[in-house]
């Protein structure tokens, strides 16, 4: 055992010594001049192919296509829930859920702000293809496509309806993840759609015990509330709904015309149906006229405490960032306010960067999340502000219509339209003929 | 399905010029991302420098079997007879046995080549990227032994989650060409 301690010492010497990142071998590798052994190399297994990526796009773009097909000219709910049933095994469970266009606008926006990352051409086109169907087509994307939606729309058994004071309210959670989730993602910090994608652990049927549970509960409140994720949380969400308003062709109830039936008026369970309104009630008119401005006065009020409530979270916000919390850390360390000294601070010593750097690495991040928090609040300030705009204006229907923002285009309503059952009639009697 | 009014007005020119503004919008995104993007592809890889070979790899991948594994970078490894990378340091005996061994799964297979030198191989397939072996071989040894993310099981998923947990930052995007990191070789 003395010679096996002797080894241990002089080894502990030489670590000294050498130090631990000189590039030089401590114990020269051998010659074999005895054997004429030839030194083997390691295996490198190429990354997974990319033929895959490039076949999930041309599925994504037909099922995009077939969703729009079924939606606005098929009509047909069965077809729409077909589809959305392969597109949860395909999108979800065969490729498991990644990449999706939910997380890809943190690539986008990533890309835009790191000059090192070149988001690959795959990802650009699951946050583009989307988009654009829904500039024409609505949110057929929502419908039949996105894994996430359809694993939410299959546990929708018993569908209550949330009123719509709440939904707005809960609506705007949607809003804040989309903006700190840019925030992050542009400070290079965190991508957190993705570590907090509620559904990837049951695609994948592992992951973190937390995220399954947040999954869980999610799912089960979907058995009640429709599609609790797609409504209250999705960030892409939050984007297709303000480019389907502009749509060129859209989801509408009835194939021809509305007859005021009221037949469909609780037929949605996403709360997306909006009944006949008549003209503006004459002695609410100056009230209404008098909030309008005031709003649109309190806009920028809004706007700029939203802006001055996000940058003065920055000591919240950027201790997402690895490099901020690394810093704070040693600083607490080198201030003597901490007795635990954590593993990332000693990999930090170890490297032999200089403090000083650190800091002020950390604090160029700090200053970016400032600005950032002001574009973050004010963004939230103004959608608070159009919002309550948006409930002060009075929208005068005829009809019973699809609320274009709100619709996720999954042709429950169809059926219950007595219109609807007409055309069918006439469709079936004409094929008949044939 | 409707289409919308065609008639001119002042609502359906304001609607037409924000759709066109939209649409507009997305190509610059599309433009602005083609641009930069270079052909490759981005993939995850750890610093071998940089690691620090605690054992969040073997347990924060998504995938039941991490596809962290240790590799043996041979040009580098010194054949010892006593390897830090696969003895317990109390080790009693220098033979395969298991009190000695520090590998708790067994994965690493020793073969004699010549007096007094022994090579060591990693089987993948135990290995569960728990870095023990990693830790012996930096410290005591050439440092030969080392973690890699394998890429035939590497999942890629857009933010990893060991890199969430990394505590010393080594987790890195790489071109996907370029895949592996391994170390530089000391010696001529």
């Amino acid at each position: 055992m003395r010679s096996f301690r002797n080894i241990l010492i002089g080894m502990a010497i030489s670590l000294i010594l050498s130090g631990v990142t000189s590039g030089l071998e401590r114990f020269p590798p051998p010659d074999f001049v005895e054997t004429d052994h030839v030194l083997p190399s390691p295996t490198s297994p190429g990354p997974r192919q990319d033929v895959y990526e490039y076949i999930d796009v041309v599925v994504l773009l037909a099922a995009l296509g077939l969703a729009s097909y079924l939606v606005l000219k098929k009509r047909s709910r069965r077809a729409i829930f077909a589809l959305m049933v392969f597109s949860l095994l395909y999108f979800g469970f065969w490729r498991k859920g990644c990449i999706c266009p939910i997380g890809s606008i943190q690539n986008i926006v990533f890309s835009i702000f790191d000059p090192g990352y070149a988001v690959p051409i795959v990802v650009v086109a699951f946050f583009l293809l989307p988009l654009i169907f829904t500039l024409f087509f609505g949110r057929t994307f929502c419908a039949a496509v996105c894994p996430l939606g359809a694993i939410q729309d299959i546990v929708l058994v018993w569908p209550v309806s949330v009123p719509g004071w709440l939904e707005s309210a809960l609506r705007l959670l949607a809003y804040i993840y989309l903006a700190v989730a840019v925030l992050l993602a542009a400070t290079g910090s965190a991508f957190v759609i993705c570590r907090y994608d509620p559904f990837v652990s049951i695609f994948r049927l592992s992951g973190s015990l937390n995220i399954l549970i947040l999954g869980g509960c999610l799912l089960l409140i979907g058995v009640f509330v429709g599609r609790p994720y797609c409504r209250f949380l999705c960030p892409y969400g939050v984007i297709l709904r303000q480019m389907s308003r502009l749509s060129k062709w859209r989801v509408t109830i009835t194939p021809d015309e509305c007859i005021q039936c009221r037949l469909c008026e609780d037929s949605c369970p996403f709360g997306a149906i909006r009944k006949p309104s008549a003209q503006w009630p004459a002695q609410e008119y100056h009230v209404a006229k008098e909030r309008l401005a005031f709003l649109l006065l309190l806009l920028p009020v809004l706007v700029f405490l939203g802006g001055w409530a996000g940058s003065g979270l920055k000591g919240v916000t950027s201790r997402a960032n690895e490099t901020v919390r690394l810093a704070r850390q040693i600083y607490m360390e080198e201030a003597g306010k901490t007795e635990e000294i954590t593993e990332a601070s000693t990999a930090f010593r170890a490297t032999g960067q200089e403090i000083k750097e650190l800091y002020e690495q950390a604090s160029n991040i700090r200053a970016r999340f400032k600005l950032g928090g002001w574009i973050l609040g004010g963004f939230i300030g103004l959608v608070i502000g159009l919002k309550l705009i948006g409930l002060s204006v009075w929208r005068q229907r005829t009809d019973y219509e699809a609320d274009r923002a709100s619709c996720l285009a999954c042709g429950r309503c169809y059926n219950y339209c007595p219109r609807e059952h007409l055309r069918l009639k006439k469709a079936k009697e004409v094929a008949d003929k044939c | 399905m409707t289409k919308d009014d065609k008639a001119i007005n002042r609502r359906n020119f304001l609607r037409d010029g924000l759709w066109g503004g939209c649409l507009a919008a997305l190509g610059l995104v599309a433009g602005a991302s083609a641009r930069k993007n270079r052909k490759n592809d981005m993939v995850w890889q750890i610093d071998p420098y940089k690691c620090i070979a605690c054992d969040i790899c073997a347990t924060y991948c998504v995938l039941e079997d991490s596809a962290v594994k240790c590799i043996q970078q041979y040009d580098i490894c010194g054949y010892c007879d006593f390897c830090p990378g696969y003895f317990e340091l109390g080790a009693s005996v220098l033979d395969a046995g298991a009190e000695n061994e520090l590998c708790p799964t067994g994965a690493i297979k020793r073969t004699f080549i010549e007096d007094p030198y022994y090579e060591y191989d990693i089987d993948e397939s135990l290995c569960i990227g728990c870095a023990k072996c990693v830790k012996g071989c930096a410290v005591f040894g050439n440092g030969s032994l080392f973690l890699q993310v394998r890429h035939d099981r590497c999942l890629n998923c857009n933010e990893c989650s060991i890199a969430v947990a990394c505590p010393a930052g080594a987790f890195k995007r790489v071109p996907a060409d370029k895949p592996y990191l391994l170390k530089k070789v000391g010696h001529i």
